[in-house]
């Protein structure tokens, strides 16, 4: 069965999706599994020189990446090197001090220029442009506690994007049974365990039919033995076509799920490449020396 | 002791507080209560001059008296050329004494809602606006009911001051009572007893709205 809303099954929200214009907009795996090998597809999400600094201290320094329509990357490195930071940006959670930002197809491409200076109400409105494309699934899964479980995926889809109830409640509960809970529709966040509470976050994003899916560590705060549930429900997303920026330290899932992985250390993309290279041939010592304390701690 | 008097005093005194008290409370806590809403959000927002309006109300509210913060109005405002009457002057005071107090309880309450709450909201795309009103507000408030309880039981008693600028509430029908009588143990003892009675009501509802605000939180 399909995790259905896909992405760009909406023509509501993504017309050209459905266009014969723009080839590139297939949006399911076996479209985009044609791509390999004859070169880049038009990329869905573009950064160019990306930089941050907190106080004085620079987190990012020009970074630069692609994502193509329903691919998935995978950001791994030590703890500071700027991933999460690089996921924030692309969610508006965050605002670089420079750097571009851009997200094609669609019907309105979306281009920002955080280095240029610009009145603050106008930055502010690109960024929660941002907001509307992307969606967030969090570390700590960050449900709204005061709402029970189908109020947490219908909030937004109601009271933003003001879609009717009827449509959103069929589509919630559609995707709550997907992941297993259907029964826990009326139970609050709290009279879940994590696990639960991270498949109603993952839902709760799938629910705004966002153009990028953002994923941050999602499985760090779990029990071992849940991990794999989760990494499964996003395998499945991967596979469905979902475009996918994923923070995690899981290297067997990046390795499976992966198109691209990119390594970063201290604010800058170190190395970058399918998944195959990186973590059987990486090319720099750095990646190679994170790789080895990550598979084998204790040497 | 006088039975007698001490129940005739019952009468004017129930009457005082229906007339006075409970409606003084009523209508002050809910005035203060905007207005502390709104100097709450001044207080944390990032326009500077807003955020210091709101502080320095703030100090002043709490660094001066509320009898004096009465009498500035009641007798200091008629001196340039401003006369309100007792009621209104009262409720005026005891909104604005509220609004001061309990603007730190909300912003405190605001503040104690995880980042991640907020963020939440954002990555759903909702403004600041709306994830404020729908998601940070509900969670504040269940933090904020024990201190604005606190806060509204205060202000019950409070009201007695209103006595001393001519509003006729409880107090001033026990002092009434008193000074005709003589019996001014009697009569106070018995205003201090129905104060107590209305206080521990209050306590009684503000559990009850704890428990069903709790409702979405675990219980260890």
């Amino acid at each position: 069965m399909s995790l259905t809303p896909e992405p760009a099954s909406d023509p509501a929200r993504d017309p050209a999706s459905g266009s014969a214009s723009d080839p590139a907009a297939q949006p399911s795996s076996g479209a985009s599994a044609s791509f390999r090998g004859i070169g880049r597809p038009d990329p869905l999400l573009r950064v160019r020189g990306l930089a941050k600094s907190f106080r004085d201290q620079q987190v990012l320094r020009s970074i630069d990446l692609d994502v193509a329509r329903g691919k998935v990357l995978v950001l791994i490195g030590p703890s500071g090197s700027g991933k999460t930071t690089i996921l924030r940006s692309l969610d508006g959670l965050e605002t670089p001090d420079a750097g571009t930002i851009e997200i094609t197809g669609g019907d309105a491409p979306l281009s920002i220029d955080f280095g240029e200076k610009r009145k603050r109400r106008y930055a502010e409105r690109q960024r929660d442009e941002l907001r509307d494309r992307s969606a967030m699934v969090f570390q700590h899964y960050n449900l709204f506690p005061h709402k029970t479980v189908l109020q947490n995926v219908t909030e937004a889809p109601l009271r933003v994007q003001k879609r009717p109830r009827a449509e959103v409640e069929a589509e919630a509960l559609k995707l709550l049974e997907r992941v297993g809970l259907s029964e826990k529709r009326d139970s609050y966040p709290f009279e879940l365990s994590g696990g639960q509470q991270q498949r109603v976050g993952i839902v709760r994003a799938l629910a705004l039919k966002p153009q990028i899916l953002l994923f941050d560590e999602p499985t760090s705060a779990l029990d071992p033995e849940i991990v794999g549930d989760v990494l499964g429900i996003m395998a499945e997303l991967a596979a469905e076509g979902w475009t996918m920026v994923v923070v995690t330290h899981e290297i067997a899932f990046a390795r499976e799920v992966a198109d691209e992985v990119l390594f970063l250390d201290g604010g800058v993309i170190v190395e970058s490449g399918p998944p195959e290279q990186i973590f059987t041939a990486p090319r720099q010592a750095r990646t190679r020396t994170f790789l080895e304390r990550l598979l084998r701690p204790l040497s | 002791m006088d039975w007698d008097l001490a129940l005739s005093a019952v009468g004017p005194m129930l009457l005082g507080a229906v007339r006075g008290t409970i409606p003084l409370t009523l209508l002050s806590f809910t005035f203060g209560m905007v207005i502390a809403l709104g100097v709450a959000l001044a207080r944390i927002s990032r326009v500077k001059v807003l955020s210091g309006a709101a502080r320095f109300y703030i100090s002043v509210i709490r660094g001066t008296p509320l009898l004096v913060q009465l009498f500035v109005i009641f007798y200091g405002l008629p001196s340039v050329g401003l006369t309100v009457d007792p009621w209104p002057s009262a409720v005026f005071a005891f909104s604005l004494n509220v609004g001061g107090y309990a603007a730190e309880i909300i912003r405190a309450a605001i503040l104690s809602v995880p980042k991640g709450q907020w963020e939440a909201g954002f990555t759903a795309g909702m403004s600041r606006r709306m994830t404020l009103r729908r998601i940070i507000l509900p969670q504040a408030a269940r933090v904020s009911v024990p201190p604005l309880s606190n806060t509204f039981i205060s202000l019950v008693k409070d009201t007695s001051l209103a006595s001393l600028i001519l509003v006729t509430e409880m107090f001033r029908e026990a002092q009434k009572v008193a000074a005709f009588s003589q019996e001014f143990m009697l009569l106070y003892m018995e205003a201090a007893a129905l104060y107590w009675v209305i206080c521990l009501i209050l306590s009684s509802a503000q559990n009850r709205v704890e428990k069903r605000l709790d409702r979405y939180v675990a219980h260890a």
